[in-house]
């Protein structure tokens, strides 16, 4: 038992596998528009990731991760949008060089709290910061009064509604329910072109690498096993010396900065931000990615993303109507009949088979600790 | 480490909770000394149990005081009152089902209690050798990497002792540690507690008489959130009050 190692041998593979389907086989076999779309789905899986450690190991169920996903989007549109909006650019607005759904709202300046994200680096430490306190603040409100289970995945729930209302009502901070599009260059690099799309999908890549392994590390650490405890016997967690609020705090708060992330993608790649992708059904679109992956899996949740998201694409195209009908049929086919979802298949089906085979060649002197690591 | 010197523990002065108007424990007093086993019996519904949630703070008190070595445990929060040094068996096992026996016990292991002190707990040489220790005691070092859903319910019992012990708390409560387990399995256990209670105080809610004669130093009587009876297990056995509400049956 490698106990102190970052990775078991089949987490290890299962990570080599993700990082070759998406820097080699998706790259080689997609097209620049399906792999900016596959490029879309990954930044869903941001928040996939953030739920498999709160809602798959810490049991805290929240149906508003789509809040943490807009704000980070949306702090990154912000610096977008004034980027793109040059007073030459905007040259036929009544007030020139303020974004153009301001203008249009008869705003004759720029609000105070739209300044900042003048600055690329401020814009970046609020894609995570500002999910972070949003989520700090619910979390500290929620959990030290002890509300968990399904009265936390309401209110979260409800969050999501009052943050899309507050959005479309405000259309002229905002953007309302357009919300804010027209983007077009980061630092005067135009994120429209090919190559820009291809270059965003690589850093998309990377930045979820980077997520995967900090979630990996939470998973290995104590904290990781504290939150499985938690979920089982919260009250033998908080008898045994721990103040079990705090940790539920922070691992919402780490599933919010993730979201943040993705949602900073997904403007970056898709070049827009609107409050249709804050919302209640995105929030929920979430959970499913993570179930269908395997909620206790970080790996699975980034299949589930992908698998979903392109299931969507390609049945919404020819059955447009019936497309949520689907959706609704693979989540309870999930439950009933794969609740480990994907990883569970793969874990449960697929690997015993593949270890028996690499068994059997006699070239591989098999360590019996091999078939010991339950990969997950 | 009586920095108060204190003749006591644990003082319990005038406890009462009212849950909606009715007093579950009502006005209850005892003492209880370094090294002292008290037993704690009663009839169904005496308020055993809740004057255990009281003293852990997991259920609030409506008056009264808890002191333990001269802190007020009343108004502590659940894992203050732990690092205080109070430890708490559960009525029925609580270990954590999907966590190997090792990992239960690495959890209750006094280290690393803080979010970034958990993230940082590393498994070091002395952690495992006070794990092995523990495991030995409680019967259970052969199971180590067993997952806890596989224990019996007796080994599952032992499990939540262990991880208690691993705490080394100076006052340890356990209601009905014996429930439910086998004859053979309840010798193991007194013979567990008599070496666990060597150097502590401990509080046991038991049912079972012969248990609580091989274990007792003292012994309270609990009937309807009130002392009834208390003193030695001789003592409380000749008492007619007790007698009639509890032993006669």
């Amino acid at each position: 038992m490698k106990a102190n190692a970052l990775f078991t041998r089949s987490e290890m593979i299962g990570f080599a596998i993700l990082a070759c389907v998406i820097f080699l086989l998706l790259p080689a076999v997609l097209d620049t528009f399906r792999l900016n779309l596959f490029g879309k789905y990954l930044t869903y899986s941001f928040v996939a990731i953030g739920l498999a450690l709160c809602w798959g190991a810490g049991g805290i169920l929240s149906l508003g991760q789509g809040v943490f996903f807009g704000l980070g989007g949306y702090c990154m549109a912000m610096f977008l949008k004034l980027e793109a909006s040059t007073p030459e650019n905007t040259a036929i607005q009544s007030t020139p060089g303020i974004p153009d759904f301001m203008d249009w709202n008869q705003l004759t300046a720029l609000p105070w709290w739209w300044e900042p994200f003048h600055s690329l680096g401020f814009a970046m430490f609020a894609v995570v910061a500002v999910p972070v306190v949003f989520a700090f603040i619910i979390g500290v409100a929620m959990f030290r009064r002890r509300v968990g289970g399904v009265y936390f995945a309401i209110i979260t729930q409800a969050f999501a509604a009052i943050l899309t209302i507050l959005i479309i009502g405000q259309q002229g901070f905002t953007g309302g329910v357009n919300g804010i599009t027209d983007l077009r260059t980061l630092l005067g690099w135009d994120i429209r072109t090919d190559e820009a799309k291809e270059t965003l999908y690589y850093v998309n890549g990377i930045l979820l690498f980077a997520v995967l392994f900090a979630a990996q590390f939470v998973r290995r650490s104590k904290l990781g096993r504290l939150l499985i405890a938690m979920r089982d016997q919260e009250d033998r967690v908080r008898f045994s010396g721990y103040d079990v609020a705090s940790f539920k705090i922070f691992i919402f708060c780490l599933g919010a900065a993730f979201a943040g992330i993705g949602g900073a993608m997904f403007t970056l790649q898709v070049g827009f931000m609107s409050p249709t992708l804050v919302g209640i059904v995105p929030s929920i679109e979430m959970v499913i990615f993570c179930a269908v992956g395997g909620r206790m899996s970080i790996l699975g949740a980034v299949y589930g993303a992908l698998l979903v998201n392109w299931a969507k694409t390609t049945f919404s195209e020819s059955f447009p109507e019936l497309w949520l009908l689907g959706l609704g049929g693979l989540f309870i086919a999930v439950v009933m009949a794969f609740p480990n979802g994907l990883a569970g298949i793969w874990s449960e089906k697929v690997e015993p088979r593949l270890l028996k085979l690499i068994k059997k060649s006699p070239a591989q002197a098999a360590s019996p600790a091999q078939q010991s690591t339950p990969a997950e | 480490m009586n920095t108060t010197n204190d003749k006591y523990v644990l003082r319990v002065e005038g406890l009462t909770v009212s849950f909606d108007g009715f007093k579950a424990v009502n006005d209850l007093s005892f003492y209880v000394e370094p090294n002292e086993c008290r037993v704690i019996i009663g009839p169904n519904g005496a308020g055993k149990t809740t004057v255990l949630d009281l003293i852990c703070g997991r259920t609030k008190a409506t008056e009264g005081s808890v002191k333990f070595k001269g802190q007020e445990l009343l108004e502590m929060r659940e894992d203050q009152i732990v690092h205080a040094g109070v430890g708490r068996k559960f009525q029925t096992p609580s270990v954590y089902e999907d966590l190997t026996v090792f990992e239960n016990l690495e959890l209750s292991y006094p280290k690393g209690h803080g979010v970034f002190g958990a993230l940082a707990f590393k498994r070091d040489a002395a952690v495992k050798t006070r794990i092995q220790e523990i495991a030995e005691t409680i019967f259970l070092d052969g199971q180590l990497d067993e997952k806890a859903a596989y224990l019996s319910h007796g080994q599952k019992q032992w499990l939540e002792i262990g991880m208690l012990l691993i705490q080394d708390p100076e006052l340890l409560m356990l209601d009905e540690p014996v429930a439910g387990m086998s004859v053979a399995e309840r010798k193991k256990t007194a013979e567990l507690l008599n070496r666990i209670i060597a150097d502590r105080s401990v509080i046991v809610i038991e049912h079972d008489m012969g248990f609580v004669e091989d274990i007792a130093t003292r012994v309270t009587v609990l009937h309807q959130g009130k002392t009834l009876s208390e003193g030695s297990m001789q003592r409380v056995q000749n008492d007619p009050k007790v007698v009639e509400v509890y032993l006669g049956h």
